[in-house]
């Protein structure tokens, strides 16, 4: 067994320190440590997008990422998304547009989204289905995802 | 029940609220197999057989035992043999525990790589890793049988020396050692031959794939000192679970209590037990909860597939159009136990045409692969591929146009299907209507771009379903079912529920029962959720509006007879100053006798058919082979949509896997029988760049067998894609695919060959 | 009298008869009348006591009966044997 390494980082805008082996992957402390049971784990091998997470801005799997690397990140994951009890749009359309069925890579989809629309307001269709590629869903056929990540970019663009 | 030509105008069924789990679901609260948790769990890993075909001489696990944090180990022999030989699992059809067992944890011999040989369970993970891999496993390595062809040709090692080949009508169909056979048929074939102008005989084969779930199978079980266990799963079907749990393990029924949690998708691949016996067996040698997670190569060596096939087809048609003759052998992939799709792949071959001499064959065949599990409407993609390109060459040589042949020959309501009886009510002729008119089928195409169609069809199932409504006082309603909810069945039931009260959707809360709180259920499969439980539902809410006009009388002072509910609205014949809304009435219910519960198990017995049109069009990249979807417009009849969003979701679902069926998936094995892409790197499911949008036609022909018309919607749509592909592709480039996957190595061959034969 | 529609491997039995009539007041009664004039039909299509086969279902009058071999039949009903059919 390995000695614990100590782990400072944010975590959904609040502070987290936590100890964790070197060999576990950030996703195992996210749902084993930090109990944040929201990002999947689909295939553990990159492959399948349903734990995707935003590291400082960028999206990742968090399953290829070792957990001690977050130190002194910001990390972002499906659980703050919304805020304030308030959902956030991706999540609203998400519903609305019925972008998903059983649900399981739907928080990955939701991150890999908003990583989307923090980078381009305003992606077109062939950029949204570039940036969801990392992303398996083997429900809805991405149809009602690509609409439902539409609509959000729009309902953005009239908050803004 | 109402008749369809009866249909209400509806209030709910139709419109397309927003689903109750939907807000755990978008904010990651909802609990799926591995998000349960329960102190003192343990975790449970699996020793798999590295070999497809071996005879186990000897297991030791005395290394392992040793490691520290080793709290458990079992092997085939810490399992009884089964008592009860033959279960049914509904519609007729059965299973043989003794094999349900045997494909659970291996005993004497692995049938496949992957196959379970022991299972450890340990402090965490990790430990059962390491100890999974400290146990010696002896074996008499055995030449593997890898296809149908080879699995029938003479010479081939055996995998049985005794099996039950499934009972078609005879005490045994056992053909050969590997296989056992079906033949239905009608007139007299030769003679259809004969009078047949045109004739289109060919062959094709199709590969083993994967269901391909995002969450691999996880379950956590847990005994008590009465000797009764639980078990936390992801899985179509609980009370499916418990069953096969309680034969395998040798428990009482009611000693085993599954809880079904929130699934990651199932497709027919998670509709029986795999992990659950292992998981009890280590939890009671033990003495503490354990929980077993699959690994996502361990969910694809080892679960599902549906089968790869060998197909031979020869259909013959008159000049005016008519189809004359068919004559279709298919052989399939049963996996290392016996029971493939044959029957429903056999009978969904050709049922959608009337076709007066036929001669159908199905082989079910052992091979060393998995057990094969139904994926959406099983058997049924492997054979239409067959059937709907031959369907388009025999119009090619007619000189017909290829949706004009189908509608000449498609079967309408009352026409007597292969099997005799007469169909039920399909609007199959009006679909195909339908995509005649559509613009898609007219649009103008460029060069190496082609459109293809294809017509399919698919059965379906009633099965046991079983709900409960329960009245609160504030007029809201508790609704408990037995069915798993794969894809938002929670509210389509619970639509059907407030379209039967007169209630608004919102006052309907659904949950989903364990074992031991709801009656018994088959499983969410077979497209019969919303179908099924919903007549189970409906049952429920007539109940329950009966015994609330019996307390309106009540209070009223008049005979129940009298008093007439509409919609939520009850009042009484006799004065109309007598008026309750439910809500009002649902108040008085405490006051009247006690409040008002009901409960409805029901069976179904007239499934209505589902029928699908597709219309795809491609571009090939001659240069590479590599075939790009570019536009796709699915027709399906849902007999009535109750959401029409999700039947929408389903549809575009069932297509896109069926894409992939078509163009890139398919496991890949070595010459020693080992599964070589194993990941989902390598067994290449469609991403959302692989696809267009997918265009939806809806059509509602009502079903009788439902009171409100409903259809099952979920399984047709993934048939026709692979055909539809295929005869674009001939569109667009002139040639024949007759083997799937369609992967751009095999087209580029196909347009070599083409090349040299031009020369 | 009924009639019934004969499996494709049963007709061998029938003399490649594809439908037959038959008396009874159940599908059982029919198929034992059935086993009178071709022996062997009864063993084919019967199983445990009252219960068909393993993997064959029973339709009467195209719905796929529940009570199997029970289930009551007139004059002018249709009884057909298939195979069984699952799903995913």
């Amino acid at each position: 067994m390995s000695t614990k390494k100590r782990v400072a980082a944010t975590v959904n805008g609040d502070a987290a320190e936590f100890l964790c082996e070197p060999r576990q992957s950030l996703l195992e402390v996210l749902r084993e440590v930090l109990s944040l049971t929201g990002t999947k784990e689909g295939c553990n091998d990159g492959n399948c997008g349903a734990c995707s997470v935003i590291v400082d801005g960028t999206l990742v799997n968090s399953c290829c990422m070792l957990g001690v690397e977050i130190d002194g990140c910001e990390v972002e994951t499906v659980e703050g998304l919304a805020r304030n009890g308030k959902l956030h749009p991706l999540q609203k359309t998400y519903l609305e547009e019925t972008g998903m069925q059983c649900g399981f890579c739907t928080p990955g989809f939701l991150m890999s989204s908003k990583a989307l629309l923090d980078a381009h307001p305003d992606p077109s269709e062939r950029q949204i289905r570039h940036w969801l590629s990392g992303n398996l869903c083997r429900c809805t056929g991405y149809d009602k995802i690509v609409r439902a990540v539409q609509k959000a970019a729009r309902m953005l663009e009239a908050e803004r | 029940m109402n008749k369809p030509e009866k249909l209400p105008h509806f209030r709910v069924v139709g419109t397309n609220p927003i689903r109750p789990d939907g807000l755990d679901k978008v904010t990651g609260r909802a609990v799926y197999g591995d998000d349960f948790k329960i102190a003192g769990m343990l975790h449970g890993k699996v020793l798999r057989s590295p070999h497809a075909h071996a005879r186990i001489k000897s297991i030791d696990t005395r290394r392992a035992a040793k490691l520290p944090g080793v709290r458990a180990i079992i092997t085939g022999a810490d399992f009884p043999k089964p008592s009860v030989a033959m279960v049914p699992m509904g519609e007729g059809g059965y299973v043989d525990m003794n094999d349900t067992a045997d494909n659970v944890i291996a005993k004497g011999k692995a049938f496949y790589d992957g196959h379970v040989i022991a299972a450890v369970a340990a402090d965490n993970p990790h430990i059962a890793e390491e100890a999974v891999a400290l146990i010696d496993v002896k074996y008499e390595v055995l030449p593997p049988v890898m296809d149908v062809r080879s699995a029938m040709a003479p010479g081939a090692a055996v995998l049985h020396e005794t099996f039950n080949p499934g009972a078609f009508f005879m005490k045994t169909h056992k053909v050969l050692p590997n296989a056992s056979r079906l033949e239905l048929g009608a007139g007299d074939v030769a003679r259809g031959f004969k009078e047949a102008d045109v004739i289109v005989e060919r062959e094709f084969t199709t590969e083993t794939v994967h269901q391909g779930y995002i969450e691999s199978h996880i379950c956590t079980a847990q005994w008590d000192e009465r000797g009764q266990v639980t078990i936390w799963t992801t899985t179509q079907g609980a009370f499916a679970i418990r069953d096969q749990v309680a034969i395998v393990c040798a428990v009482p029924m009611s000693h085993v209590r599954v809880v079904p949690l929130e699934i990651g998708g199932g497709f027919g691949g998670k509709d029986t037990a795999y992990i659950e016996p292992l998981a009890a067996m280590l939890a009671k040698k033990a003495d503490r909860p354990v929980k077993v997670v699959m690994s996502r190569a361990e969910s694809l060596r080892a679960t599902g597939p549906s089968s790869g096939t060998f197909i031979r087809a020869k259909m013959g048609a008159k000049k005016d159009g008519t189809l004359v003759a068919a004559d279709l052998s298919f052989a399939y992939e049963a996996g290392g136990f016996p029971g493939g799709p044959i029957a429903a792949g056999v009978l969904t071959s050709i049922t959608r045409y009337n076709i007066p001499n036929v001669r159908l064959e199905g082989f079910d065949v052992l091979v060393n692969k998995p057990k094969v599990k139904p994926y959406r409407a099983p058997g049924a993609t492997q054979s239409n591929f067959a059937v709907e390109q031959v369907m388009n060459q025999l119009a090619e040589k007619l000189g017909m146009d290829p949706v004009e042949f189908r509608i000449r020959n498609a079967m309408k309501t009352g026409d007597r299907l292969i099997l005799g009886f007469p169909c039920p009510p399909v609007g199959g002729v009006e679909m195909l209507e339908a995509v005649k008119k559509h613009p898609h089928y007219k649009a103008p195409l460029g060069k190496n771009q082609g459109r293809g169609v294809a017509f399919s069809f698919w059965f379906g199932a009633g099965l046991t379903s079983s709900a409960e409504l329960s009245v609160n006082s504030d007029g809201t309603v508790q609704m408990c079912t037995g069915s798993c909810d794969l894809s938002g069945t929670r509210l389509t039931l619970a639509m059907q529920a407030a379209e039967a009260l007169g209630i608004d959707v919102e006052d309907v809360s659904p949950t989903i029962g364990d074992t031991h709180s709801v009656g018994y259920t088959l499983q969410s499969v077979g497209s019969r959720t919303t179908f099924a439980t919903g007549i189970a539902v409906y049952e429920a809410a007539q109940k329950v509006l009966k015994e609330m006009a019996g307390r309106a009388a009540l209070l009223w002072e008049t005979d129940p007879a009298n008093v007439a509910v509409d919609r939520g609205d009850f009042t009484d014949m006799n004065n109309p100053a007598h008026r309750f809304t439910f809500r009002e009435l649902a108040d008085k219910l405490e006051h009247s006798g006690g409040p008002v519960s009901a409960q409805s198990t029901v069976t179904p017995e007239r499934v209505g058919f589902q029928l699908a049109a597709h219309l795809v069009d491609i571009e090939v990249d001659t240069e590479t082979g590599k075939v790009d979807i570019l536009r796709y417009t699915a027709f399906q009849d849902a007999g009535k949509a109750v959401h029409p969003d999700f039947v929408a979701g389903q549809i575009q679902g069932g297509v896109v896997q069926g894409l992939g069926w078509a163009l890139n998936e398919e496991f890949w094995y070595d010459a020693k029988g080992r599964l070589c892409n194993a990941s989902l790197l390598d067994y290449r499911m469609p991403i959302a760049l692989d696809v267009p949008m997918i265009d939806v036609v809806i059509l509602e022909t009502p079903n009788p067998g439902h009171p409100f018309g409903v259809r099952g919607v979920g399984e047709v749509p993934i048939v026709p894609p692979a055909a539809a592909v295929a005869n674009a592709i001939y569109d667009a480039i002139g040639v024949r695919m007759d083997a799937l996957p369609m992967k751009p190595g095999r087209v580029l061959q196909k347009i070599k060959e083409q090349k040299s034969a031009a020369a | 009298m009924a009639t019934v529609w004969i499996p494709t491997p049963l007709q061998a039995l029938t003399g490649g008869e594809a439908t037959v009539r038959a008396t009874g007041g159940t599908v059982k009664e029919l198929v034992e009348d059935l086993d009178r004039s071709y022996p062997g039909f009864k063993e084919a299509i019967v199983g445990e006591g009252v219960l068909v086969r393993p993997g064959i279902s029973v339709v009467v009058d195209g719905s796929v009966v529940k009570k199997g071999l029970l289930h009551p039949v007139g004059a002018e009903s249709e009884v057909f044997f298939i195979p069984a059919i699952g799903g995913g």
